[in-house]
């Protein structure tokens, strides 16, 4: 099942490292962004060999347990543990992996399934296969056995909640990104090849790979001045976004001032605020914690009444301070 | 549509009679130039109050990070207070009242989450408000008294048991 | 990282802490838990702030190599130098040793022995946990300014303006009344010696204006306070006197010429006059008139001018308009005063309704041989010299509906009252008091004089004072006022016919006392009187570092012990003066630039400037010299670039752990239970 490259002379005297990739709770955005790659993803076979990569080639969970522990070199593990199932491959991966790494933010943070985390699994089941807006299940709720009409059949089974990869298993890296950008994982698959070459240094175990330690605020093009929100805007509603300011200062819940840099402030760049997927910057332990802090702190107000009125322009507060993040909150148990 | 979980039923939901009763573990965080010294005050005047709060001096209500509260009721507090300095009295002039703004954001945000916001507490004290601070110690602990603890199922939510380990059974191969 | 190697050690208090709360258990609960977090050794004593206390921690300091120290007893605020300084001693950087209360947060204020217990374990533990996160600081030494401040030119701020001046250091009184003086000037003697209060105050206020050290602003209030310990930038109001200084001879032709004439309500307490240009009094200091417009017929009507007329050095300018000036000061002094209980808030006596009611005040300026009477004792109608006086002992004191506490000079300013009376007419004397306070030196002395000299003493609280007659035994004393007063000793209800009566009105502070200390950043009672550092031990500080009281504005005192206070408040801050720096706490926050993504939330923050935007960099920096530790750009950090020296995030954090963990919920939850579980 290993891909066959022709490998350059060259190379032939260089180890070729084992990598898996796996997508568990995920919508596969970490898969595609490694694939985005293109033909640097070629380059990079001549040093790796893809021994287990669901979404790229065939393999199954048996080929990985016939594997040694510590036989994969590194595994890139995207997504988060959502279901029994992903719970299961982290640890078996972990085992079979020299150094695992939490790959994007589902992973890393929990990312948009994490939000999921406000709802019990009853709810999540029922808003997900609600008969009203599904009706590829006939009004059944799938989770763990189920009857279908070719038989019982074993789905994964919800977990009360979505946990971070490093929540379950113990991790070594972790690249942070909805997805990851192309070019930071290029860099981070070069740096790992020479860490593993001897020839770059080791980061440090736990070190968040493929970003800065600052924030997405240093980044970003856009002038800026002191801080003084009187109102939160939502996009949609603005007439015209100014091209240079920063959108915080125009009232758009931007998130780049807590978001920790590494892409490029893409987003902000294309007139669109930051919505803060590479997560908390090094050393935060609550990215909403944090950005809601902020935010409080340049609030144009003095007067209760008034402070809620602006925070009333928030009217989802979970969704705005956690969209990426919840999974990995203090309140869910982000800090052991 | 099922609701919410996160829509408090305290009452249905708690434990029936236990035997003890429900003794609700709070942290207050304190101003060091006027609630904490009111606490010292009403120490030294020997006023008495529940004994259910647990102190942290800060330099500042303005110190006040959200991720300390959010510590706070990981770690397994019931309510959590923000004390600090009357606004046009505070010792840094005017930092109180970015502990007000930060304190109606989390005390919305937590109520989004599911925690009720009678669990978040906010009063004032200067260093004089001994009485003061001992009766709002006594009012807050009844009041979280009456709320009972964090319902069970927020805090599964807020902190669920980690994933079990891999199972050693047959393995299930997804065909869907 | 292994756990520092930490000290553990609790006080009894004697039994102040013992009492309520298992020192022992505590201790031994301490090595036995905590010893994962680095606790190699746990002690109880019963004095820790002992000097033995003290060495049984620098001994450990140095046999055990301990890194860290957690002292539980009682608050910081008591005693955290104290231990400091003994770490310090043993070479461990001071900032190692943590000072955590059981005393005034558990023992002092819980009842359930158990429970005080469990909590003072949690309190030790979170010590235990913050510690281990500390790192060494050192304090910050900034330089003081060698000028003072002071606020108010009574007697206290005047006693230690004098002192801090003879030393040879510049001082500015700042005093709102024309002149310097304060309520002392106004007073006729001064109990127990009955010293005239003007013969040995107005030396001391000439001293204080002819000083060379000493610069007044008189006519004068302070309107904003900025900078900090040490260096404290002052702004000054100059109100228009509409007289220039510099050429006034204060030869009083223009007050003399003014033609109107206003009822003085301020030094003559409301019994005399004076003109819309005066002096209040004639030793007043500076001699130069004030020119009140409100009063002013030019003013008024445009038409007048006698005073600029007469003037014969054409000093009187209407044009003058608020001035203000600038000046920096190393230390403060607040000696801003009180002002007299004001006796119409008790109806029952009267006063305002009943002519022949007067108030401590105004007998002070009657009694007075400059006051409006020339010194004789007479009814309000100026000639009718009294056959009976009755003097009401705590008006506006001792009592739930106004105040409380004792005003501390009423009882001897009653009887200074009724020894003056006896002194200048033949009235029978009545003192009504609910109990005699006498402690000074010579007090009681003077009341045993009082006694002999036939004053009639009555004990019980007046319930009314009225000039209704109500029994037919009264007939004959119309016209008279009848002070309704249960003598308690004697357990009869009394009505005394008497012709005048002396409220012995109380001290109050004065009106705008909580905004003065807004403004200068030290904290005070509900009712206004400043709060001192420390009752006891420190009773001219404040809260604020480099910032004084002394006199009335702490709370009621007599003349010895506000010029105790002001020649005390002056040792201290001379002391500031010699040492010419002052440590400061560590407690500052700081940017690592390398964090900073320049996003600018912290930049508005700081209201004292210490925050600024490097715009070539893109970074914001922090001053520490302007910075204050409050930390609120600490929390507001979203890229976690700025962190706090003394209460960082992991210290917090760290001591929020400990105080929950360990040993589960006040109901005895274990942790685990009451998280919801944790493998």
């Amino acid at each position: 099942m290993t891909i066959q490259v022709a490998a350059p002379a060259e190379a032939e005297a260089k180890p070729r490292y084992k990598l898996a990739m796996y997508w568990a709770s995920a919508c596969g955005g970490c898969d595609v962004a490694v694939l985005n790659l293109g033909m640097k993803l070629i380059e990079f076979t001549e040093r790796w060999e893809p021994v287990f990569w669901p979404a790229a080639m065939d393999g199954k969970r048996a080929d990985v347990r016939a594997m040694d522990d510590g036989e994969i070199d590194v595994c890139l593990f995207d997504g988060g543990i959502r279901t029994d199932e992903d719970a299961e491959m982290a640890h078996l991966l972990r085992a079979k992996s020299k150094v695992l790494v939490a790959f994007g933010s589902c992973a890393s943070e929990g990312c948009i399934p994490g939000l999921a985390n406000q709802r019990s699994i009853e709810h999540v089941l029922a808003a997900a296969y609600d008969p009203e807006l599904n009706d590829v299940t006939d009004g059944q709720v799938p989770n763990g056995p189920w009857e279908s009409p070719y038989g019982e059949l074993h789905l994964p089974t919800l977990q009360v909640r979505l946990q971070t990869l490093a929540q379950v298993v113990d991790i070594d890296y972790s690249v942070p990104g909805c997805p990851p950008e192309t070019e930071r994982i290029a860099e981070v698959l070069g740096a790992v090849t020479a860490a593993l070459d001897g020839t770059g240094p080791l980061p440090p175990k736990g070190a968040v790979l493929g970003a800065g330690t600052s924030t997405v605020c240093d980044e970003c093009k856009r002038e800026r001045g002191v801080k003084s929100i009187k109102e939160f805007k939502r996009i949609q509603t603005l007439a015209e976004v100014d091209p240079d300011l920063c959108l915080l200062e125009q009232g758009l819940p931007c998130c780049g001032p807590a978001a920790r840099d590494g892409c490029g402030a893409k987003c902000p760049a294309a007139g669109a605020p930051c919505i803060g997927c590479y997560g908390a910057t090094q050393g935060v332990n609550d990215f909403g914690a944090r950005l809601l802090s902020a935010y409080a702190s340049v609030v144009d107000a003095s007067e209760p009444e008034e402070i809620e009125r602006i925070l009333a322009g928030l009217p989802d507060t979970v969704g705005q301070f956690y969209r990426f993040s919840l999974a990995a909150s203090l309140l869910h148990g982000g800090r052991s | 549509m099922t609701a919410p979980m996160t829509t408090p039923q305290t009452s249905a939901m708690a434990p029936a009679v236990t035997a003890q009763p429900f003794e609700p573990l709070i942290l207050g965080f304190t101003c060091n130039w006027c609630s904490y010294r009111a606490a010292d005050l009403a120490g030294t005047s020997r006023i008495k109050y529940p004994d259910n709060v647990r102190l942290i001096r800060l330099m500042c209500s303005g110190r006040m990070e959200p991720e300390f509260i959010l510590e706070g009721f990981a770690k397994g507090a019931d309510a959590v207070i923000m004390t600090g300095c009357w606004p046009e009295d505070c010792h840094y002039r005017i930092q109180s009242v970015k502990a007000l703004r930060r304190f109606l954001f989390l005390r919305r945000m937590l109520s989004d989450l599911g925690i009720e916001p009678a669990r978040l507490q906010r009063f004032y004290a200067s260093a004089a408000e001994g009485k003061r601070f001992a009766d709002e110690m006594t009012r807050i602990v009844a009041e979280v008294k009456a709320l009972g603890p964090i319902p069970p199922e927020i805090r599964v939510t807020l902190a669920a048991e980690p994933a079990a380990p891999a199972p050693v059974a047959e393995p299930v191969e997804v065909e869907a | 990282m292994t756990a520092p190697k930490t000290g553990v050690y609790i006080c009894h208090c004697g039994t102040n802490i013992s009492a309520m709360v298992d020192v022992e258990a505590v201790r031994d609960w301490a090595l036995d838990e905590l010893g994962d977090k680095g606790v190699v050794v746990s002690r109880d004593y019963p004095f820790m702030c002992s000097s033995l206390g003290q060495e049984l921690i620098e001994k450990d300091i140095k046999e055990y190599g301990l890194e860290r120290v957690v002292v539980g007893a009682c608050s910081p605020h008591m005693h955290e130098k104290t231990f400091r300084e003994a770490s310090s001693n043993a070479g461990l950087n001071p900032y190692l040793a943590e000072l955590v209360s059981i005393r005034e947060q558990v023992s002092w204020v819980h009842t359930d022995k158990a429970k005080a217990t469990e909590k003072a374990k949690a309190i030790i533990a979170g010590g235990v946990y913050r510690v281990a996160e500390h790192e060494p600081l050192e304090p910050l030494i900034a330089p003081v300014n060698n000028a003072t401040l002071i606020v108010g030119g009574g007697i206290a701020g005047l006693t230690a303006a004098l002192e801090i001046a003879k030393a040879g250091y510049p001082v500015h009184i700042v005093e709102r009344e024309p002149s310097i003086g304060g309520h002392m000037a106004q007073y006729d003697k001064t109990f127990p010696t009955l010293d005239c209060a003007a013969c040995i105050l107005t030396p001391k206020m000439v001293d204080a204006g002819a000083h060379k050290n000493i610069t007044l602003h008189t006519w004068s209030e302070v309107v904003d306070v900025s900078g900090s310990v040490g260096d404290f930038k002052i702004k000054v109001k100059h109100k228009p006197r509409y007289v220039v200084e510099a050429d006034c001879t204060g030869c009083g032709i223009c007050w003399e010429k003014c033609p109107v004439q206003v009822i003085d309500t301020g030094f003559e307490s409301g019994l005399g006059y004076r003109k819309a240009i005066y002096t209040p009094f004639p030793q007043a200091v500076p001699k130069y008139p004030v020119l009140t417009p409100d009063d002013c017929t030019y003013f008024a009507k445009g038409t007048c001018r006698a005073c600029e007329k007469f003037c014969p050095v054409d000093c009187i300018d209407f044009t003058q308009t608020d001035e203000f000036v600038e000046f920096n000061v190393g230390s403060i002094l607040l000696a801003t005063g009180f002002q007299p209980f004001d006796a119409r808030r008790i109806e029952s006596y009267g006063y305002g309704r009943l002519p022949n009611v007067f108030t401590s005040m105004e007998f002070e300026r009657m009694s007075n041989a400059a006051g409006p009477t020339g010194g004789k004792i007479v009814l309000r109608d100026g000639v009718t010299e009294p056959k009976a006086v009755a003097i009401v002992h705590c008006v506006g004191s001792r009592d739930k509906n106004t105040n409380e506490y004792c005003s501390a000079v009423c009882c001897m300013q009653s009887l200074k009252f009724a020894h003056l009376v006896r002194e200048h007419t033949k009235a029978d004397v009545y003192e009504c008091y609910i109990d005699m306070r006498t402690p000074g030196k010579g007090y009681d002395e003077f009341y045993n004089r009082v006694l002999e000299e036939g004053t009639q003493f009555i004990r019980g609280r007046v319930a009314e004072i009225t000039d209704s007659l109500r029994y037919p035994e009264e007939e004959g004393h119309e016209g008279r006022l009848i002070v309704q007063v249960e003598d308690t000793l004697a357990g009869v209800k009394r009505r005394i016919p008497v012709d005048m009566v002396m409220l012995s009105t109380g001290i109050e502070p004065q009106a705008d006392a909580t905004e003065v200390a807004r403004m200068f950043g030290v904290g005070c009672s509900s009712k206004g009187f400043i709060i001192e550092r420390h009752a006891k031990l420190d009773p001219v500080a404040t809260m604020t570092d480099g910032v004084f009281a002394a006199g009335t504005a702490l709370g009621p005192r007599d003349i010895p012990s506000s010029v105790s206070n002001g020649a005390a408040a002056a040792a201290t801050i001379l002391s500031r003066i010699a040492q010419g720096e002052i440590a400061m706490e560590p407690y500052r926050a700081s940017v690592d630039t390398e964090r900073c993504s320049g996003c600018r939330i912290c930049n508005d923050l700081c209201p004292f400037s210490a925050i600024t935007f490097d715009e070539m960099a893109m970074v914001t920096n922090i001053n520490p010299k302007l910075c204050q530790g409050c930390g609120v750009c600490v929390a507001a950090c979203p890229a976690n670039a700025i962190s706090g020296s003394g209460f960082s995030h992991h210290q917090i954090m760290a001591q929020i752990d400990g105080l929950l963990s360990y040993p589960g919920g006040s109901d005895g939850r274990p942790v685990e239970e009451a998280v919801g579980a944790t493998a």
